[in-house]
């Protein structure tokens, strides 16, 4: 079986290898039209955002001014399809910065078209040609951190002050209506007055009341109940579940800083049930290159090579392999069935809509409560994405032949809330 | 139950109205008359309570932690949760069936037929469908053994190749014995193996043998072959003992081929008339239109008679042994006659002298080059008896030195396997390569075991020309080495990989002729991806028969068969369910209903009603009987009596493939070894004894676990509707029963009231439809069904008390024309009754009873037609089960997985290695819930989601359920009712739209989502419609190809 797989792999990429010779006759000019710039920007954030910036040097160099930098385009074509064949060639330059970044060296993108490579080219000089502003993520989400917070903190304190000064309020009225009390109760009173001032309602006498005594037993036990009931509820629930993993692995410097897609390792979720804890093959895409990381040094990485049997400092594999034995944060019981490609595929629902936010995470916790109920909610109140998919069309035209052309059409329209749709 | 026209019932104690049938018929659930009173003490309740409310705080505390370990370096192509398909091959000795392999997360859990094979069409068996469970069973060698010490793959080599190098150096015989081949590699590997050790000398055998099918062909034609047969272009089929549907030959080419004759509807009014001759009733006898019961001492009379009766017709000679007053073998001539080149005649006897006149029959009647196919000779069975006696009789003589056993079992399925045994315990080298430590391989020196089919590579030749290949779907379980490595290494071949052995074979054969501007990989690849190959195939082909063939058969069926014999004789046949005995070890066939008994997890001999009566047996509705002793050929087993209706009288039945001695727990020592109670005739094993028989009643009680007599349908009628073809010709509706409700002022339809008010489904409509016709009850399906859905297997306690959990099970009807009342008329019948199967399952009711009962509601109506069943919701009050008219809701009265007490017969839940064959799509139920069939759900959402993810609509075919997909007749069709492209839709004629009146009052036509579609297939049914619970699932009914009704033999 091995056999058989490792060869349909080859014969793919003799395929591949064949198609590309064919696309290079064409001539070789960077093209400087929106819709290749809008190509190359896809096509970029999938294949290089991971290693290089446009403008600042990453695990690569920054690709702006490549041109003036590069001996010609069709160098540096064949130099994205496999650099370690045109450093073995000889070629002057490749052999130079291939010493200038360690000896390491850059993954080969075979699958990519010389177009392809093209458009790529045109985002990158078209990213170069803008001014240099903020990063337009960045300076949105400071201003919208800014801006929330100041005021949020001065409602507080204002909220608070306000409380303090009613509560002061209240105690000098106290002491006034007592002090008054003292005064009236020394002077001679009519019976009509004294019934005034002596209410028969004190506090005693309203504190031993059967009413009072009923009402605090009722909520007293009221609230020990939902106390009891909540904490029933929670048994097999496990949000916030944090544990110790046996790397390290910080999501918040790979998704977050790093802005790695999600999808660059969890290769499953948009092909089936499972996202797949990503194969340390994949961490060694980049690991093989990042040998050091921003908090840990080399402890945390090492353990990657350990697992993979690598050594950095030879760049060899030794063959000994020890799986990585990650600890399953998210366990839903075996009588649920979820599948990611139904929600992240079909439904285009983001990762952090369950996960949270999983970017900011050095150590990844259970976010979402994933009861039953929680599944439900969320069935209840999401429109079902029909945009462009055929399923859905014959649905879609009988829901709003039947509840009007603008009803919404929610999981729950569709059987979203059916038994066998989640439990089999 | 019964109809104006006929009366059916289901076993014996049912048409007897047995007491204790009576007691139990209307009772779902069977009081034991045990555990009535626990004696529970309001201790013991305070006991659990504590032990509760510590348990749940205990589990609050903490939960477990669960792993989750990732590849290191995953493969490209594989991703956890996505199941990858292989093609490859099942093969188990000469059993042959092109299969696809389901993989998920690298261990098969499935197979399924590949419809891309010219042999068998896309069909499975019920085997096929259960040797998955096989590659995980426990008892499997986990490495090469020396006696009984483990060893290592290096030691087992140089001690073998010393020891053969001994034996070649004193010039020493070496054997090498096996079971068909059908593998052109293997015979390859054999071959360098003998021109190492030129003493050598490789023996076939068949443990059920059709040497004499060989032989005589031999001597009729000049080559000794077994021909293709194909029955689709018969019009009339004639069987003489033949039980081509379960269990001859290739059933399940033949059993595809069969169902295309026996379609029908209201375009093609015509079928295939089968006769059948034969003395156990079969299945193949079950699903003929005239079956005749005649005792096995007749079989060559029979054989001979039909030829004389046609001679006549053709004004040749006949032959001087006949025998007159056979009953229909007259019309059967006649028709032949008329039908000749489109007619076939086969028979299941191993006497070549029968097998002679057979072939001179199908001369006579020119069908060779029409139905069968000499040009198109068949490997499947190459076993040579003479060769294998002489074998044992050398070893017992020491006369040989050294044997191999490859792929066989001798020791238990050969006539003469306790001699070899001695034998064998006697020669200086021994090995098997047997994967189990079996009965041969116990008494071998040396146990080198082989891969099974689904880790191995292989390439097989099953008819001339036709070629497929194996790849393995697993990485070796064990310390396994496939035997051709084996082989080949003990031969001294320099490089013994078998993988480039096989695919060196097919560049140099086929590649070299055939490479179509490919690159051999490519080439390969695609090979691989199809799992067929055909290169040099023809058809048809002629022959010329040899006159002096039949003189010698007829003077020796003279000599050996007799027109009147008195006294019992005894029939051997192949068992229904476990076959030959080498997957006995397998609890999937060990609780498939054996299709005509229903006994599961037991041996039995079958006998007819009048001689169980003369040897004083009696049998109950509880399967309750006592024990026989049966002696043939000098031997004698003990085994108990099952009285069987349509038994020949003076006959009895017994299987084999039961009796294994070491096999593992599942089938240790249950029932007898029949194999050694065979002899050889004319130099071929018969599997009949017609003298010397002795039955007797052993005063020893015994039960047998029957599953038909559970599940009664409470006196209802109109559950099997059928008619004969001569009044279908007239009207396709013939045989329908309308029920009909008489209102105040009207008599409808009773379907067209209802106190519901109906579903509307918007999406997807799911239904089913069976044909009864083209069913033929083989199980399949069953097996298919329990792999698919991890069905808990129960064992055979827990099926006597009725608590099987089988979510498809075929009925099994006998039937006759006699009315009700006429007491002679129903005695006579029970002697050769009809048999009608019906596979049962979840209706899924659009107006479902359960559902409106379920105080928790755990079984919902979905969107689309679905009766669903929430486990997790589930309280067990089985008010569900009650509240059903077709009784197909199974309730978990155990813990089946992690439970010690299922071990044997549930290790697909109870051991490590049996878990891997577990579906991981389907929850794994545990005690106290009800369960049922889901519509194989799990598969319906996996091709929506495809769909979906591909951004279009759901094409017929993507979705289709376990069953439909095992049935090689093609009888079970599912499928979307809303499409009006789909399979179903059109085999149903459903008219998709409905006239409605519009705002303004016009009629206006629309389509219909709802549950009262119109059906225009006269012969479509739904099981008793007149109680109004509207199932999706609509039955055909069954035509049987008879003249009138009072031809009934």
């Amino acid at each position: 079986m091995m056999h058989y797989r490792v060869a349909r792999f080859h014969s793919f990429l003799t395929l591949l290898f064949f198609l590309t010779v064919s696309f290079t006759l064409f001539a070789q000019t960077v093209p400087t039209d929106d819709e290749s710039i809008k190509s190359g920007e896809q096509l970029f954030k999938t294949n290089c955002y991971t290693c290089h910036r446009v403008k600042q040097k990453w695990t690569g160099p920054a690709l702006a001014g490549y041109e003036t930098r590069v001996p010609s385009i069709a160098w540096t074509i064949e130099w994205v399809k496999n650099s370690a064949k045109l450093i073995a060639s000889g070629d002057e330059y490749a052999n130079k910065i291939f010493k200038e970044y360690n000896n390491s060296q850059m993954t080969a993108f075979t699958n990519l078209k010389d177009d392809q490579i093209l458009d790529i080219l045109a985002y990158v000089e078209a990213e170069a040609k803008k001014v240099d502003a903020p990063a337009p993520g960045q300076d949105t989400a400071a201003q919208a951190g800014g801006g929330a917070a100041v005021p949020s903190a001065y409602l507080n304190l204002i909220i608070i002050g306000m409380f303090v000064i009613l509560l002061l309020l209240l105690v000098i009225l106290v002491l006034i209506v007592n002090a008054l009390k003292k005064f009236l109760n020394q002077r001679d009173l009519s019976e009509e007055d004294k019934d005034v001032v002596e209410s028969p309602y004190t506090a005693a006498s309203i504190i031993r009341s059967p009413g009072f005594i009923f009402v605090v037993v009722f909520v007293v036990s009221a609230v020990v109940f939902k106390t009891v009931i909540d904490g029933l509820y929670s048994i097999g629930v496990q949000q916030g579940y944090a544990p110790k993993q046996p790397i390290a692995f910080s999501h918040k410097i790979h998704a977050g800083v790093n802005e790695v897609d999600c999808k660059y390792c969890h290769t499953g979720v948009l092909k089936g049930k499972q996202a797949n804890i990503p194969s340390a093959n994949i961490c060694m895409n980049c690991h093989t290159y990042i040998q050091q990381g921003a908090i840990s040094g080399t402890a945390e990485i090492s353990k990657i090579y350990a697992a993979v049997g690598y050594d950095p400092a030879t760049g060899r594999y030794s063959g000994k392999q020890k799986p990585i034995e990650w600890i399953r944060i998210h366990n839903l019981p075996d009588l649920a069935y979820f599948n990611h490609a139904q929600h992240v595929n079909v439904g285009n629902i983001e990762c952090q809509t369950c996960h949270g936010p999983i970017q900011e995470m050095d150590v990844v916790k259970q976010y979402s409560l994933l009861t039953m109920g929680w599944c439900i909610d969320c069935h209840r109140k999401t429109n079902v994405n029909t945009k462009d998919n055929a399923y859905y069309d014959k649905l879609e035209q009988l829901h709003k032949a039947a509840k009007g052309q603008k009803a919404a059409m929610k999981v729950e329209d569709i059987g979203g809330l059916e038994c066998a749709k989640c439990h089999y | 139950m019964s109809n104006t026209t006929k009366t059916y019932w289901k076993g014996l104690p049912q048409l007897t109205n047995d007491p204790n049938y009576v007691k139990h018929a209307d009772k779902e659930f069977v009081d034991l008359g045990v555990d009535q009173d626990p004696g529970h003490s309001r201790r013991d309740f305070l006991k659990m309570m504590g032990f509760s409310v510590a348990a749940v705080s205990l589990a609050a505390c903490e939960a477990p932690v669960r792993k989750a370990i990732p590849y290191i370096n995953k493969p490209v192509d594989v991703d956890p949760g996505i199941p990858n398909y292989y093609a490859s091959s099942y093969v188990n000795g000469g059993d042959y069936c092109s299969i696809v392999v389901k993989v998920r997360d690298g261990r098969p859990i499935k197979v399924d037929g590949n419809s891309l094979s010219k042999v068998t069409l896309g069909g499975t068996s019920a085997q096929v469908e259960a040797s998955v469970l096989s590659l995980y069973d426990n008892y499997r060698l986990r490495g090469p053994k020396v006696g009984t010490a483990n060893a290592d793959w290096d030691k087992v080599d140089s001690e073998v190749i010393a020891k053969l190098g001994e034996i070649a150096a004193k010039g020493g015989q070496i054997r090498l014995v096996s079971q068909t081949i059908l593998s052109p590699s293997t015979q390859q590997a054999i071959a360098a193996f003998k021109a190492k050790y030129p003493t050598t000398q490789h023996i076939q055998y068949d443990p059920v043998s059709y040497y004499g099918i060989w032989k005589a062909n031999e001597e009729s034609f000049g080559t000794g072959m077994i021909p293709s047969y194909d029955f689709s272009k018969a019009n009339v089929i004639v069987s003489i003992g033949a039980d081509f549907l379960n269990t001859w030959l290739a059933p399940i080419e033949f059993s595809k081929q069969y169902a295309t004759t026996r379609e029908v509807s209201e375009d093609k009014r015509e079928m295939s008339r089968h006769y059948q001759f034969e003395s156990n009733l079969s299945l193949t006898g079950a699903n003929a239109d005239y079956r005749t019961a005649i005792r096995p001492s007749q079989e060559g009379l029979v054989v001979a008679a039909l030829y004389n009766l046609l001679a006549g017709k053709a004004g040749v000679a006949g032959i001087s042994s006949t025998l007159s007053g056979v009953a229909n073998l007259e019309k059967a001539a006649g028709e032949l006659w008329e039908n000749r080149g489109k007619s076939v005649v086969v028979s299941g006897s191993n006497d070549k002298a029968v097998q002679v006149v057979v072939n001179a029959i199908n001369n006579l009647l020119g069908n060779y080059g029409s139905t069968i196919l000499p040009g198109l000779p068949v490997n499947y069975r190459q076993g040579n008896d003479e060769a294998m006696a002489a074998f044992i009789a050398e070893a017992e003589g020491g006369k040989v030195d050294g044997v191999i056993f490859y792929n066989c079992n001798p020791v238990y399925d050969h006539p003469m396997g306790e001699k070899l045994e001695k034998a064998i315990k006697a020669m200086a080298l021994s090995v098997s390569t047997s994967y189990t430590e079996d009965e041969t391989a116990s008494a071998c020196a040396y146990k080198a075991p082989d891969h099974h089919y689904l880790e191995s590579w292989n390439d097989f030749e099953p008819k001339k020309g036709h070629y497929s290949l194996s790849q393995p779907a697993i990485t070796p379980i064990f310390k396994s080495r496939q035997a051709q490595e084996s082989f080949m290494t003990w031969a001294g071949v320099a490089n013994a990989d078998y993988y480039s052995f096989v695919q060196n074979n097919w560049k140099s054969k086929f590649f070299a002729n055939d490479s179509q501007g490919w690159d051999f990989q490519t080439w390969w690849d695609q090979r691989l991806y199809d799992g067929v190959y055909e290169s040099g195939a023809s058809a048809g082909g002629s022959v010329s028969f040899r006159n002096e063939a039949l003189s010698s058969a007829d003077s020796s069926i003279g000599a050996t068969y007799k027109a009147n014999a008195s006294g019992i004789e005894l029939v051997i046949a192949e068992s229904a369910t476990v076959g030959n005995g080498s997957m006995a070890n397998n609890p999937l066939l060990q609780e498939l209903p054996d299709p005509i008994t229903k006994a599961v997890w037991d041996h039995y001999v079958t006998l007819s009603l009048k001689d169980a009566n003369a040897l004083g047996i009696k049998n109950d509705a509880e399967g309750r009987t006592q024990l026989v002793s049966v002696s043939a050929n000098g031997k004698t087993v003990k085994v108990a009596a099952l009285v069987q209706p349509g038994q020949a009288q003076g006959t009895v039945g017994i299987t084999l493939g039961y009796g294994r001695t070491k096999v593992g727990t599942v089938a240790e020592n249950l029932g007898v070894n029949a194999y050694t109670l065979l002899s050889m005739l004319n130099g071929s094993v018969n599997y009949s004894a017609t003298s010397g028989v002795k039955v007797e009643k052993v005063n020893e009680d015994f039960q047998i676990a029957q599953t038909q007599i559970h599940q009664t349908y409470m006196g209802r009628t109109n559950v099997i509707q059928e008619s004969t073809l001569a009044e279908f010709k007239k009207d396709p509706a013939a045989g329908r029963e309308n029920p009909m409700i008489t209102k105040w002022d009207e008599k409808v339809e009773a379907a067209s009231l209802s106190l519901w008010k109906g579903h509307e489904y918007k999406s997807h409509h799911w239904g089913m439809a069976i044909d009864l016709n083209t069913c033929t009850g083989c199980g399949a399906c069953v097996v298919a069904c329990n792999v698919e859905n991890n069905v808990a297997l129960v064992g055979k306690q827990e099926v006597i008390n009725r608590r099987e959990m089988h979510w498809l099970r075929i009925d099994r009807y006998y039937s006759s024309d006699a009315q009700p009342g006429d007491y002679e008329g129903l005695e006579q019948a029970s002697e050769n009754p009809e048999v009608t199967f019906q596979p049962m399952l979840c209706q899924h009711c659009n107006n479902a009873p359960c559902e409106t009962v379920c105080p928790v509601a755990a079984t919902t109506h979905s969107s689309e037609g679905l009766n669903q069943m929430t486990y997790n919701r589930c309280i067990g009050t089985r008010y569900c089960a009650n509240n059903c008219p077709y009784k197909v809701r199974r309730f978990n009265w155990f813990k089946y997985h992690d439970n010690q007490q299922f071990y044997q017969s549930n290790p697909a839940m109870n051991t490590d290695l049996g878990r891997m064959v577990l579906n991981p799509e389907v929850t794994v139920r545990s005690r106290g819930v009800m369960e049922k069939c889901s519509f194989c759900v799990q598969r319906i959402q996996t091709g929506k989601l495809t769909a979906k993810k591909e951004k279009r609509e759901l094409n017929d075919g993507e979705v289709i359920t376990a069953c439909q997909a095992s049935c090689s007749t093609g009888a079970i069709v599912f499928g979307d009712m809303n499409n009006p492209e789909s399979r179903i839709s059109k085999l149903l004629k459903i008219d998709h739209y409905k006239t409605v009146k519009n705002a303004k009052g016009e009629e206006e036509r629309v389509f219909n989502y709802g549950i009262d579609k119109k059906i225009g297939n006269p012969r479509a049914y739904r099981v008793l419609e007149e109680i109004g619970v509207k199932p999706n699932i609509f039955y055909l009914t069954k035509i049987r190809n008879k003249d009138g009704k009072k031809e009934n033999a």
